[in-house]
């Protein structure tokens, strides 16, 4: 039987993640991985993670970054850089590329372009041509040095902050010369800020503490400014130890022309353009995307160390002689070893299709955003017009799905077209997709991902806890535990989608992908779909119920409520990424010279695979809804053939749901059967790519 | 005086995948070549590196990558290759593996080197690797280098010293660790190199867009090479044997390894 042969290559990734006609995401990746297996994997081999300090051989990271191109992938070729156009995507591949071996020379990288990003995103014309090329590599022929940000967001607060509404850094007004230019006192203590030992620019959140500034802001410190630029001690992190993480102290004299974005001087107060939280809002809009890849990287990365180890198990003992079962498959002989491998492989498989299907939509979104915030300054709608004017196009949004996911010959395509075009209505259903998929991507890879990644350690055995097991899965283990926590832990994250997946479009959305799951006839389709059904109407049941004591249960306050609902919607979207992007490689594959021969094994494989995902999301959604439904539901006591029991009335809707679902896992474990035997036979490579 | 360098090279598997000969319908090949990672043939890496610090080093100079191999991998290798040093791609499409006869290769690389426009052969040097690591023959480079009438001939170089009047002076590797130095009064000369004394470049993203503008419509536009071993009966295809006895000794130092292999070696 035709099988997968070797592990997925460039070519299989290229197609399933959707950048095979995109030369420069290619040569971005391939740069991050030869940095990533030679540099990135020396460091973690030699102990370098064992200090909290920031060393010189840590520093060999940036010299390597600034060499092969990675420093400058957040900048346009106009200011150094070499990718054109919204760089989502770009930095969710690169990011992915150096966790494969370490987090935190990914969160390294990364931390550089999150300093940049307020710049990037709100700042102004003079800020962003002054700041990015400063903070590119040096060019042939330029003599400079190359300058480093740092992200200022979290407070010294009890414990480590990250309530974005609460701001510890004040700024005052210094001085303020008739005709000229206020100059700001700004205090900001600084707690877990990446990249502090060496960066030479901070963009810092600060709230007024002075009635002559409104509001808070973002705002630029440098590290010559005038007053104190403490770097503070070192974070005791047990995690993510090759990023510099630092607790800084900073009391410095800057003009307010470093607010980013710019300010309005009206009745004598500076008015910031942007709040902190407009800006911050922007920025975490998209850079959450690649810490939830990150995480989902490590799982991939555990694939080929696991199977060399299962494989290799019993080699060199008294039993065993090469040739026999033993010796060639070792503890691959056993079911239990392949099935929970092939777990691993498909909650990592399906956090980085879901991933990365967010850091598409955000490169499409950017200009889109762009060219709605264009059109409404043209006509000059601002405030509450905005989210009116929005309000408006949320029919044609609405339109757009139903029009965009109708069967093959059904929709219309001259009024596709239109929608297409029309930069409101599109705004608003891309608005409501990413709002989703970007905190789904954040809570589920990272959440889910960590959980996995214990269930990859525990496949190696005691060498899995050990420094150097290959693939140094015990170290992933752990910083897949602060990647939890990134850009928000997992309650800001589920709190975020409880307010967006109650969005009308993209309920629409999740009623037109069970639809389309329905005219499917992949594996696992049916169980997914009437799971997506079931979170409907659970949600709909929540909305509208209350419970015994009359309160209601889907509100804001109601977290036991509203956060399984959320967590459940992460297993959900992921396996229908996995399975859109199975899609994808099944339709592509043949036709690629380097995967033809082998495709017909390649995508029965992934199909497998993304049918046991979705029987798995399928459970775990259905499990939650169950307990959601029941749980707060009133049920009656009967006497039943059994003896009392609890009958719940007005759930036959939901029982019937329920066992659509369950009917759907018709065959999941077959196709998990097939998937695990395959593990047996795959080809990997001689050794692994990068030292123990 | 400035040079026109031809470096002749392709891919071969990444060194670390396993490798198993199989009976496929033209011939012996590898199980799974074309889904094996690729990279290239580090022979000709050498050579390519070396090419392109001349080039960098002698104004007016220009470098021209010539391969043999399936253009799909080829597009796969140049997006890591392409960031390392400025060159132009010239592709003919064909197998890379190592079942080729040296002639057929040489014949497909003699006529795309011939197709090559603005190449001016008075300031032809033809570089390549001295071996391959697909089936080091070492002959690829020295037929080319007749068909295309180059007599002047160097393998195993190592170095190349160009001086002001165009002449340059070679350093190849010769029996018992030494070496021959010549002197040759100029191009065209056919170099076969060795390692080289160059460190692999780091990447250069600025340098991997300028190449690949010109690299994707050269892979598109390739044409099919005849190679192949046609008129060859293989008997039997296997790898060296190997017999591997590892031991994973941690931070011993690099004296102490050196000493127990020259014990191995000689015992």
């Amino acid at each position: 039987m035709e099988t997968l042969r070797t592990l997925p290559g460039d070519d299989v990734r290229q197609i399933l993640w959707r950048y095979a006609d995109r030369f420069d995401l290619q040569m971005a990746v391939q740069s991050a991985r030869s940095i990533a297996r030679s540099v990135v994997a020396r460091l973690v081999a030699d102990g370098v993670r064992n200090t909290h300090e920031w060393t010189e051989r840590k520093a060999e990271l940036l010299k390597a970054f600034d060499e092969s191109g990675l420093t400058s992938i957040y900048m346009d070729p106009a200011q150094g850089g070499f990718i054109e156009g919204p760089k989502n995507l770009a930095l969710a591949l690169v990011a992915m590329e150096l966790a494969w071996v370490d987090g935190g020379a990914a969160t390294s990288a990364l931390a550089s372009c999150l300093g940049l990003a307020p710049i990037h995103e709100k700042g102004t014309d003079e800020q962003r041509a002054h700041y990015l090329p400063l903070c590119t590599p040096p060019q042939p022929g330029e003599d400079r040095v190359c300058r480093r940000a740092a992200f200022a967001l979290t407070e010294p607060l009890p414990y480590v902050g990250v309530d974005t509404g609460i701001l510890g850094g004040k700024m005052r007004v210094q001085s303020w010369d008739d005709g000229a230019e206020p100059l700001l006192k700004v205090e900001k203590r600084g707690r877990f800020i990446t990249n502090m030992d060496f960066a030479d620019i901070v963009t810092a959140a600060v709230e007024s503490d002075d009635p002559r500034i409104k509001g808070s802001c973002m705002i630029i410190l440098e590290k010559d400014d005038p007053g104190t630029f403490d770097r503070g001690a070192p974070t005791l992190k047990m995690v993510h130890q090759l990023s510099s993480t630092r607790d800084p102290v900073m009391s410095l004299t800057v003009p307010a022309s470093r607010i980013i974005g710019g300010y309005d001087v009206v009745d004598g107060v500076i008015v910031p353009r942007f709040s902190h939280g407009e800006i911050i809002a922007s920025v975490f809009h998209r850079t959450r995307i690649p810490v939830g890849l990150m995480t989902s990287a490590k799982l991939l990365s555990a694939i080929e160390p696991i199977i060399r180890y299962h494989r290799q198990r019993f080699r060199g003992g008294s039993v065993g002689e090469p040739g026999s079962r033993r010796h060639e498959l070792g503890l691959q002989m056993n079911e239990d070893a392949l099935q929970r491998l092939v777990d691993v492989w498909a909650t990592g498989e399906a956090g980085c299709s879901l991933g990365l299907a967010a850091a598409r939509l955000a490169d499409r979104f950017d200009p889109i955003e762009r060219e709605k915030d264009r059109q409404f300054a043209a006509q000059g709608i601002k405030g509450r017009k905005q989210l009116a004017a929005l309000k408006d196009s949320q029919e044609r949004a609405l339109e757009y799905v139903r029009l965009k996911y109708a069967p093959a010959g059904q929709a219309d395509p001259a009024r596709l077209a239109e929608l297409e075009a029309d930069t409101l209505a599109q705004f608003v259903y891309m608005d409501a997709l990413a709002g989703v998929l970007n905190p789904a991507t954040k809570l589920w890879n990272t959440g889910v991902g960590a959980t996995m990644m214990r269930e990859a350690v525990s496949l190696v055995g005691g060498y899995g806890i050990t420094e150097d097991c290959p693939g140094f899965l015990c170290h992933k283990w752990m910083d897949a535990q602060l990647e939890a926590t990134y850009e928000g832990p997992e309650a800001v994250q589920r709190r975020h989608l409880t307010l967006t997946m109650t969005n009308p479009v993209f309920l629409e959305l999740v009623r037109q992908w069970s639809a389309e799951l329905r005219r499917s006839q992949a594996g696992g389709a049916a169980a997914l779909a009437g799971a997506l059904d079931l979170w409907l109407w659970t949600l709909d049941f929540l909305q509208n119920g209350a419970d015994r004591d009359g309160k209601k249960l889907y509100h804001g306050k109601r977290q036991g409520v509203t956060f399984p609902l959320a967590d459940a919607l992460g297993w959900l979207l992921a396996a229908r990424s996995l399975m859109q992007d199975v899609a994808v490689l099944a339709a592509e594959a043949p036709a690629s010279p380097v995967l033809a021969e082998a495709a017909p094994g390649l995508t029965a494989f992934y199909a497998d695979m993304a049918c046991v995902q979705a029987a798995r999301a399928a459970g775990e959604a259905a499990r939650v809804c169950a307990e959601l439904v029941y749980g707060y539901g009133c049920g009656q006591a009967q006497d039943g053939p059994g003896g009392p029991c609890i009958v719940f009335t007005g759930s036959e809707e939901f029982a019937r749901l329920r066992q659509g679902v369950d009917q759907g896992l018709h065959g999941t474990r077959l196709a998990k059967d097939r998937a695990a035997e395959a593990l047996t036979a795959v080809m990997i490579p001689e050794a692994l790519d990068y030292p123990l | 005086m400035s040079y026109h360098i031809v470096v002749c090279g392709s891919i071969v598997p990444d060194p670390l995948q396993t490798l198993e000969p199989v009976a496929g319908p033209g011939g012996p090949a590898l199980k799974n070549e074309m889904m094996l990672p690729a990279v290239l043939d580090p022979w000709a890496a050498h050579a390519l590196f070396e090419a392109a610090n001349l080039a960098k080093n002698v104004p007016g100079s220009k470098v021209w990558l010539v391969s043999v191999g399936p253009k799909a991998k080829l597009q796969q290798v140049m997006m890591h290759v392409a960031q390392k040093v400025p060159f132009e791609l010239v592709v003919m499409d064909g197998p890379a593996g190592g079942f080729v006869e040296a002639a057929d290769t040489a014949a497909a690389l003699a006529k795309a080197v011939e197709g090559i426009t603005g190449l001016d052969k008075g300031k032809l040097l033809l570089f390549g690797g001295w071996s391959s690591a697909s089936r080091g023959t070492g002959a690829t480079l020295q037929i080319l280098g007749e068909l295309l009438g180059v007599t002047e001939q160097f393998q195993g170089v190592d170095e190349l010293r160009p001086a002001d009047d165009g002449s340059f002076e070679v350093k190849e590797r010769i029996e018992g660790g030494g070496y021959l130095r010549s002197r040759c009064a100029g191009a065209p000369a056919v170099l076969g190199w060795a390692t080289g004394n160059l460190p692999e470049p780091p990447n250069n993203p600025q340098v991997g867009m300028q190449n690949m503008r010109l690299i994707m419509p050269a892979l598109q536009k390739a044409q099919p090479a005849a190679v192949g071993a046609a008129g060859v009966a293989y008997k039997a295809v296997e790898l060296p044997g190997t017999r591997r006895q590892t031991r994973i000794v941690k931070d011993t130092p690099v004296d102490d390894i050196a000493r127990e292999i020259v014990e191995w070696i000689k015992g």
